[in-house]
């Protein structure tokens, strides 16, 4: 092992790609590795039928079905499909109209706001050098690790007058997330040559005209990232919503978790379902139509 | 996080470069520092400053402060009362127990998520078509809510669910198992369920760790002899460092600041043991018991404070052995 370790470290040959690992050393391997590479189809579909497909199965099932038959969730098909009789029954329960208004309201002042301001924080940040900035630079990104104080927040929340306001959320949100977009943007921008912001200094540009016209454009693969990411995070959110927010304005997981606790007293699952239905649509489809870029954002802002 | 320690690597690396140039007359230094200064305002760091100072860190300096009053939600007066809370809370076993219970949870979250990521990393590391559909599938739960994922599972596992109906249709029997009532096991249960949403993330963090991987280094091993297993595990994961270092800390972080997913499931229960800190905040907050919720707060903060910058050093060192 050790052997083969120090063989692989110490020597540099050009590969013509690890896919030739694959035929293996000895004929033994060979064979096992072509029974390995054909048995692999199978057990991804097994995994993904199993893992993924039986409990998004049961939400569409449940979903489709009547009070009745949905008391005791399971696999079966509903006899019946009730799925839309069941959205509109929720729509007027869990107000679908006002949560989703509610969760739109939030979230979109926020991403745009927390990117915007993080951009700008981050870009001088990158580029400033001295002692003081990196212990800026340290502070700023200190939020990526340390938990919002979520009691606190409601306190002082409610001394500013911003208590239970959609301003007080989103300000909330930007405060949560500014870290994560410093942290990225900042990483970004060091890669950035100046040079491409002095050609227009050279042209009479102040920092703004800079700012605005080199650097934001740049910005752009890196900040459709952190926009997924961030839009993820707040649409979901029900922790720091139930805290700030909770009871005022109706947002959609606010409402799920409404409908649900009173659901699970009554064995409404099929309304449960349907709500899960209704709230993930929007964000599953949106996924799958941009998935290719979100999965190769993700990926390269990942792993430096 | 991780990332201040990379700056300070990058800094070491810098360090030559700086010294050639502070050897430069002195007049020349400030004058670049002055055109860093003019060309890259301090002014543009104060409204994300503003926001971090009064959203963030504010309440955390708060959290420090009203841990030590007795803030409730049934008197309009504020008094300190010193370590009360700290006291009530370690007397009645529950700092402790939340204490425990959240490092279990934590820690249980992050093998198993990262195990299942490492293992569809692996198995999906191919780019054939059915492999890029099925990464889509796995990435699915990540975009769901938490909660709905809470529901969903609930739904699986309650006596009588469709897992139990399931079990019970093959058995020929009536299965009435409770999967989230066992006051030892549950905690693993919901572990299990929090990294099933979370498995897809750590797999693209992998997939990433796996492309990016130089390829003769590969091709060194398979000339050495190495078979594709111990090729894995002597050459290729120990290259995988940073991306074990940055799931694992990600993991990590998320499940100590998780709600969602125990509270759709258990809320907490059964017998309070699945009750990590952000339950009994938001128990306790429901309560009008305030002070009591920031206490727990202000030892969530400090739990992550301890935990979380020792184990991304440890990991951080690991990647810089290599």
């Amino acid at each position: 092992m050790s052997g083969a370790r120090s063989g692989a470290l110490s020597t540099t040959l050009s590969g013509t790609g690890h896919r030739s690992m694959r035929d293996g050393p000895a004929g033994r391997s060979k064979r096992r590795r072509s029974f390995a590479a054909r048995a692999q189809p199978v057990v991804v579909i097994l995994l993904v039928a199993l893992l993924v497909g039986v409990p998004l199965w049961l939400v569409v099932a449940t979903a489709g079905k009547s009070q009745g038959e949905a008391l005791t969730p399971d696999f079966s098909l509903p006899t019946e499909w009730h799925l839309f009789g069941n959205i509109a029954e929720v729509w007027d329960r869990g107000r679908v109209p006002a949560a989703f208004a509610g969760s739109m309201l939030v979230m979109v002042p926020a991403v745009f706001g927390v990117l915007l301001l993080g951009s700008m924080g981050a870009w001088v940040l990158a580029r400033r050098s001295s002692r003081f900035f990196a212990v800026l630079y340290a502070g700023a990104i200190s939020g990526i690790v340390l938990p919002p104080a979520v009691v606190t927040i409601v306190l002082l929340l409610r001394q500013l007058g911003l208590a239970g306001s959609a301003v007080g959320m989103i300000g909330v949100y930007m405060g949560i997330y500014m870290s994560t977009v410093v942290f990225f943007v900042t990483g970004f921008i060091r890669t950035i040559p100046v040079q491409l912001e002095e050609a227009a200094r050279v042209d009479g540009a102040g920092p703004a005209k800079v700012f605005a016209r080199i650097i934001l454009p740049l910005l752009r693969p890196v900040l459709a990232t952190a926009t997924i990411l961030i839009c993820l995070y707040v649409w979901n959110d029900v922790f720091y919503a139930f805290f700030v927010i909770g009871g005022r304005i109706d947002t959609l997981p606010l409402n799920l978790f409404q409908v649900a606790s009173a659901g699970l007293y009554l064995n409404n699952w099929h309304l449960i379902f349907t709500y899960v239905v209704v709230m993930s649509l929007p964000l599953v489809v949106v996924f799958i139509v941009a998935q290719r870029r979100i999965i190769s954002g993700i990926t390269s802002g990942a792993v430096k | 996080m991780a990332m201040t320690h990379g700056t300070d690597v990058d800094a070491e690396r810098r360090a030559p470069a700086r010294r050639m140039r502070s050897r430069r007359p002195d007049h020349r230094h400030s004058a670049q520092a002055r055109a860093e200064k003019n060309n890259h305002p301090g002014r543009f760091l104060v409204p994300a400053f503003v926001v971090l100072g009064i959203f963030f860190f504010l309440p955390t300096v708060y959290n420090f402060v009203y841990a030590f009053t007795d803030w409730s939600g049934f008197k309009s007066e504020i008094n300190f009362v010193g370590f009360d809370n700290f006291q009530n809370l370690a007397s009645s076993g529950t700092l402790f127990s939340s204490l425990r219970i959240t490092l279990v949870y934590a820690v249980l979250v992050a093998i198993f998520q990262n195990v299942f990521g490492l293992a569809l990393a692996v198995l999906l590391e191919r780019d054939t078509r059915l492999n890029r559909f099925a990464r889509v599938c796995f990435f699915i739960p990540v975009v769901m809510s938490a909660l709905a994922v809470g529901y969903i599972f609930q739904a699986l596992l309650k006596p009588e669910g469709a897992l139990n109906g399931v079990v019970g249709a093959v058995l020929g029997t009536d299965v009435t198992v409770a999967w989230l009532g066992s006051t030892t096991w549950t905690i693993v249960v919901v572990a299990l369920i929090h990294a099933w949403k979370w498995m897809g993330l750590s797999m693209l963090i992998y997939l990433a760790g796996l492309k990016t991987m130089p390829e003769d280094i590969l091709e060194a091993a398979r000339i050495d002899g190495a078979s594709t297993w111990k090729a894995f595990w002597a050459v290729r994961f120990p290259l995988l460092a940073p991306a074990v270092t940055f799931s694992v800390a990600t993991a990590l972080l998320g499940s100590m600041n998780g709600f969602d997913i125990v509270q759709a499931t258990t809320e907490g229960g059964p017998a309070r043991t699945t009750e990590i800190l952000n339950i009994f905040i938001y128990r306790t907050f429901g309560q009008g018991l305030f002070a009591q919720a920031t206490t727990m707060s202000l030892i969530l903060f400090l739990m992550v404070v301890v935990l979380a910058f020792p184990v991304i050093r440890t990991l951080r060192k690991r990647e810089e052995v290599l």
